[in-house]
């Protein structure tokens, strides 16, 4: 162990990855238990053109600002059921679709660069990082999951029974928002980590696998957090070892524990 | 790039199919905007239009695994599509049905598949303009026998649509009354889906993985909005499809834009006005 970590980029990337996963596993958790993945999929959609836009200029904070704001939009929307799907896709693909225009006007501006650049946004380049870069995300990480427990309590009780969380005075909206405001910040860093693709992988596999070994709250909750720091350690140190990607790895691994969670009492 | 269009139409035919790489494009494109408006109309009247997104997505390391084999991406396209169909459909109940259930592991499936394209990807070590062609479109990569399968493909999935047409949107608006009167709905429901299958994965070498959703949902979304009429809105649906992928193709042709950005905007104005008609 002591001589992978002895390469800086190893450093920076364990640094990041533990303070990215470790919000990723905790927001997941609420995410599965909210039932919003699709609103986590429409994030990351937002991301990836927001992320493109301003991809030349100031990746992190554009894309802070840019997720936020749509987590705000978004939770605007409500839920209308029928034909909302519809709707939602057909913006979300043209979102992708400028992220594609911004991608190849940039590429151009840059050459062979700018075509890296739209590949680490989409599938992530945790082994590239700068060191300042690692120490912001696993900052970030660590507010955002400060923040996250500090909610921890009234977002259960909101997400488990919300009309009994709402007659006992517990404010919904400004939860539900809050909520959304730090899913969107955690998309936004984990986009360096695994990639705006791939990032649903972190976010809702170690959740699921933790709500299909526990029902506890608070312990799921921890086990989530646990698990998406465990995948991303693993597949750092297999990445060094293995000439394959390092988001496909964690993405491998958190998604074959899942599996095993789901199935493994089968055999 | 090309010379510039002007106001003379037949002229900017004349340099629109000047190449050969465009006249297969074009050729491919026609043919995925018939089978992309049909099937998508019946997509959006029967609710699945995750289902289409969810298959798009799993196709994305068919089109790598085509690569690496040295076949075409099609093939691997059409391979890991339909069998990704088959899955959901023979899981017995809709994927849209369940999907609230079931949302956790359909993300997990969808974030894998993206996965695993990229480590076929990687190990080809090809160059990342591959990996943009099948994520996001392109109007370059359409070579001959690729044009020869999206047409043989086309053919028998529109001819089968035909047959089972009726039938279908007999299911779709009342499956229980279906039911009763005779109609096999389980079997047709599979038989859709292989159907549209088929249409995402010749749909993604024009328009991509990720916008797919575009060319197959969207212009059914808007002819359902502008009539209720199957027949008319079979037409409509089709028609708009194929205004979609002709101009997407000539704007990327014309100008320095992205095929999907040009047939997405399109898509996405089109729907805008459709709905605040």
């Amino acid at each position: 162990m002591s001589h992978i970590l002895a390469y800086d980029f190893m450093r920076n990337a364990a640094l990041a990855g533990t303070g990215i996963a470790l919000a990723a596993g905790l927001a997941g958790y609420f995410v599965v238990l909210r039932n919003q993945v699709f609103t986590s999929d429409a994030l990351v959609a937002f991301t990836s053109g927001l992320g493109a836009l301003v991809g030349g200029v100031q990746l992190l904070a554009g894309v802070f600002g840019g997720t936020i704001a749509v987590a705000l939009g978004m939770g605007g929307l409500g839920g209308r059921a029928r034909g909302r799907d519809v709707a939602v896709g057909t913006v979300f693909a043209w979102v992708l679709g400028c992220g594609v225009l911004f991608l190849s006007l940039y590429s151009r501006g840059r050459s062979a660069a700018g075509g890296t650049a739209g590949v680490s946004l989409l599938f992530g380049s945790i082994l590239g990082l700068r060191p300042a870069q690692a120490v912001t995300a696993a900052a970030a990480g660590v507010v955002i999951s400060a923040l996250l427990l500090l909610i921890a309590r009234p977002l259960l009780f909101l997400s488990v029974d919300p009309d009994v969380a709402a007659a006992r005075g517990v404010p919904a909206t400004a939860l539900s928002f809050g909520f959304l405001v730090l899913l969107g910040a955690t998309v936004a860093e984990a986009v360096q980590a695994v990639g705006a693709l791939l990032i649903l992988g972190l976010l809702v596999m170690p959740a699921a696998t933790a709500q299909r070994l526990t029902a506890r709250p608070y312990l799921g909750l921890a086990l989530s957090g646990v698990l998406a720091v465990l995948f991303v350690w693993a597949g750092l140190v297999l990445a060094f070892y293995l000439p394959y990607p390092a988001s496909f790895l964690i993405t491998t691994l958190a998604f074959a524990t899942y599996l095993v969670s789901r199935w493994g009492w089968l055999w | 790039m090309v010379d510039q269009p002007s106001w003379d139409l037949l002229a900017d035919l004349q340099l629109l199919l000047e190449f050969h790489f465009m006249q297969n494009a074009l050729l491919a494109g026609t043919l995925v905007a018939l089978l992309a408006g049909a099937t998508g109309y019946f997509i959006v009247l029967r609710g699945q239009s995750f289902a289409a997104h969810t298959l798009s997505q799993v196709g994305f390391p068919g089109a790598a695994a085509g690569i690496l084999l040295h076949l075409s991406p099609v093939l691997g396209l059409i391979g890991f599509c339909v069998t990704a169909a088959l899955g959901i459909g023979l899981r017995g109940r809709g994927l849209d049905a369940g999907w609230r259930g079931e949302s956790a592991a359909v993300g997990g499936i969808l974030a894998f598949a993206l996965a695993v394209g990229l480590l076929f990807f990687s190990l080809y070590a090809g160059s990342v303009e591959a990996i943009y062609a099948f994520l996001f479109g392109s109007i370059l990569g359409v070579t001959d026998r690729d044009v020869l399968v999206t047409a043989l493909t086309a053919a028998l999935a529109l001819l089968a649509l035909a047959v089972i047409g009726r039938p279908l949107i007999f299911a779709s608006v009342d499956p229980e009354a279906a039911e009763a009167r005779g109609v096999p709905v389980r079997a047709l429901a599979l038989a859709f889906l292989v159907l549209v299958a088929l249409s995402v994965a010749v749909a993604v070498q024009i328009v991509g993985t990720l916008l797919v959703f575009a060319l197959l949902v969207t212009p059914g979304a808007a002819a359902q909005r502008l009539t209720p009429r199957p027949g008319l809105g079979l037409g409509l649906s089709t028609v708009l499809s194929l205004l979609f992928v002709w101009s997407g193709l000539s704007v990327a042709y014309f100008s320095p834009l992205p095929v999907g950005f040009a047939v997405t905007t399109l898509a996405f104005g089109t729907y805008v006005l459709a709905r605040a008609r």
